[in-house]
């Protein structure tokens, strides 16, 4: 049976190896400092009370007012999950994370992803590429100001049918 | 005396019998050597988890089944487990066992097919395949009794399935687990001692467990390596905790050991599918539409669930802003998660393994490219 780690519980253990790096916490997940996203991963991934050495997932959410990177980690030898995010892009600028690549080989292929759909950078990603979409598509489909194709054909109107 | 080689690159697909779909690789050959290899995706990219954000809860039901097409019962599975989890559903009991029993006959169809065309790929042209499509013909006729739809079956509804078994299913189903066992005994008699498949696939692309699991690589590829870890006895969802069954394990994580782990867990499948016969009982399939209507609308939150599919880690990422369709889905796609170590596999092998080592990791491009 697998466990779920308390965000709060989480949110405390990883203070006490990287102090000043949790934003908030609930009671599923925890918030990150972005920029502190490979040193907490690689602390979870190699300190002997997390072990959490499988990358479940990695996605993205637009939240209008900033872009949320979610983290979901599996632990094999204790069974046990946990959430990890981190918030990024506040105001829509320029939205970036460090790449956890070099410690899950996994986050590979859905960090690509992640940018090519949500437009989202992660920093020191080793083949920083788009994977479904081609090289100068324009935009990211995946944000919610993403304006789709038939949205953006003008609906004719009745007086020009005339 | 030696001849001199330069490297060439080939263009392999995307459209080329062996590549199981619309998949594209940039392959760099020193003679028959695989140098470098560039796998290309997107040639089936539907923009599905852009499509949900404007579909009710119900009506994604049908894009799952488009996403991977030879499992769309696990599929629809996981992400009617995933709705259940945040609208905080309570699935009938009858639903759940029929929902067990489709998923399992799928997850079968699925390693046939899996088997069926690895073993095309050997270049045993024709019989072994044809054998394993005509039983997985059998189990979509199943399906087709139970939902209509053979291949995009959408059967499966928050709260359990969306229509009970006609009468004729169980006597049929009765049948088809014992037609599905005589063809694994046959695949077993010809192919599993056979010469030839051990000589092209033992000891082809080993994998290390520990690289597999920092990969991300989950499913009958992490069980042939050793490593005992299948959802459905580690976070037993609907009911694989009411029966019993074996983890088929594998040490030698090879073409060979993943083409066996294969073979083994249909049996196991059908273990499963028989106490699920045993178990369950007459009543309503799913809750009346005064407790689950048509139009959810689950709490604001998010949930991952995520559930054991034929091919890996099977999930889905839903995120509730309190309307009637999600703002955000994610599918966890296993297939493209498989194929992260695919560079590791193949480079130093020969080209006529190419398709082989390909061939044994199962992916599907639908789910690949979402």
């Amino acid at each position: 049976m697998t466990t779920a780690w308390n965000g709060q519980a989480l949110a405390e253990a990883i203070e006490a190896f990287a102090p000043g790096t949790v934003i908030s916490s609930s009671a599923t997940d925890v918030w990150v400092e972005p920029s502190a996203i490979s040193n907490v991963c690689e602390g979870l991934k190699t300190r002997s009370e997390f072990k959490f050495d499988l990358l479940s997932s990695v996605t993205a959410v637009d939240y209008i007012d900033h872009f949320e990177v979610v983290y979901h980690l599996t632990s094999l030898p204790y069974a046990a999950t946990a959430v990890l995010k981190a918030k990024v892009g506040q105001g829509r600028t320029e939205a970036s994370v460090p790449s956890v690549v070099p410690i899950w080989r996994g986050a590979d292929y859905q960090e690509r992803e992640v940018w090519d759909l949500m437009g989202i950078r992660f920093d020191g990603h080793p083949n920083h590429k788009r994977i479904m979409l081609w090289e100068g598509f324009p935009g990211h489909p995946l944000r919610k100001d993403y304006v789709t194709y038939d949205q953006s054909i003008q609906a004719p109107n009745d007086e020009d049918d005339e | 005396m030696a001849v001199k080689t330069q490297p060439v690159t080939v263009n392999l697909g995307p459209q080329h019998p062996s590549t199981h779909g619309v998949f594209r690789m940039r392959v760099m050959f020193d003679g028959e050597e695989i140098v470098d290899v560039e796998p290309v995706f997107g040639y089936l990219h539907r923009g599905t988890e852009k499509l949900a954000e404007e579909r009710t809860y119900s009506q994604i039901i049908t894009l799952t089944d488009r996403m991977d097409y030879v499992s769309s019962m696990l599929n629809n599975q996981s992400y009617v487990l995933a709705v259940e989890k945040l609208a905080g559903i309570e699935p009938m009991p009858r639903g759940v066992w029929l929902r067990m029993i489709a998923s399992e006959l799928q997850r079968v169809a699925s390693h046939l097919v899996a088997t069926g065309f690895l073993l095309q790929d050997l270049g045993a042209l024709g019989t072994p395949l044809i054998y394993c499509m005509r039983e997985r013909e059998r189990i979509l006729d199943l399906f087709e009794m139970l939902c209509g739809a053979r291949i995009t079956n959408s059967y499966m509804r928050p709260g359990g399935v969306f229509m009970d078994a006609p009468k004729e299913f169980w006597p049929a189903l009765d049948r088809e687990l014992d037609d599905i066992v005589n063809t694994i005994d046959e695949l077993e008699a010809y192919l599993s001692g056979n010469e030839i498949v051990f000589s092209r696939t033992k000891g082809a692309a080993v994998l290390p467990p520990e690289l597999l699991i920092n990969a991300s690589i989950t499913g009958p590829m992490l069980r042939a390596s050793g490593v005992d870890w299948d959802l459905r006895h580690r976070d037993p969802y609907d009911y694989y905790d009411k029966v019993d069954f074996n983890r088929v394990l594998h040490s030698a994580s090879d073409n060979y050991a993943r083409y066996w782990v294969r073979v083994q867990e249909m049996r196991e499948s059908v273990k499963i599918v028989r106490q699920c016969i045993e178990q369950i009982e007459p009543g309503p399939v799913r809750p009346s539409f005064d407790d689950v209507p048509r139009l959810i609308r689950p709490p604001v939150g998010d949930v991952y669930s995520a559930i054991e599919g034929s091919k890996g880690e099977l999930g889905f990422y839903l995120v509730s802003d309190g309307s009637i369709a999600p703002y955000r889905m994610h599918a966890r796609a296993s297939s493209l998660i498989n194929l992260t170590l695919l560079r590791e596999m193949l480079i130093g092998e020969q080209f006529g393994d190419l398709f082989v080592i390909f061939g044994s990791v199962d992916l599907n491009m639908g789910e690949v490219d979402r």
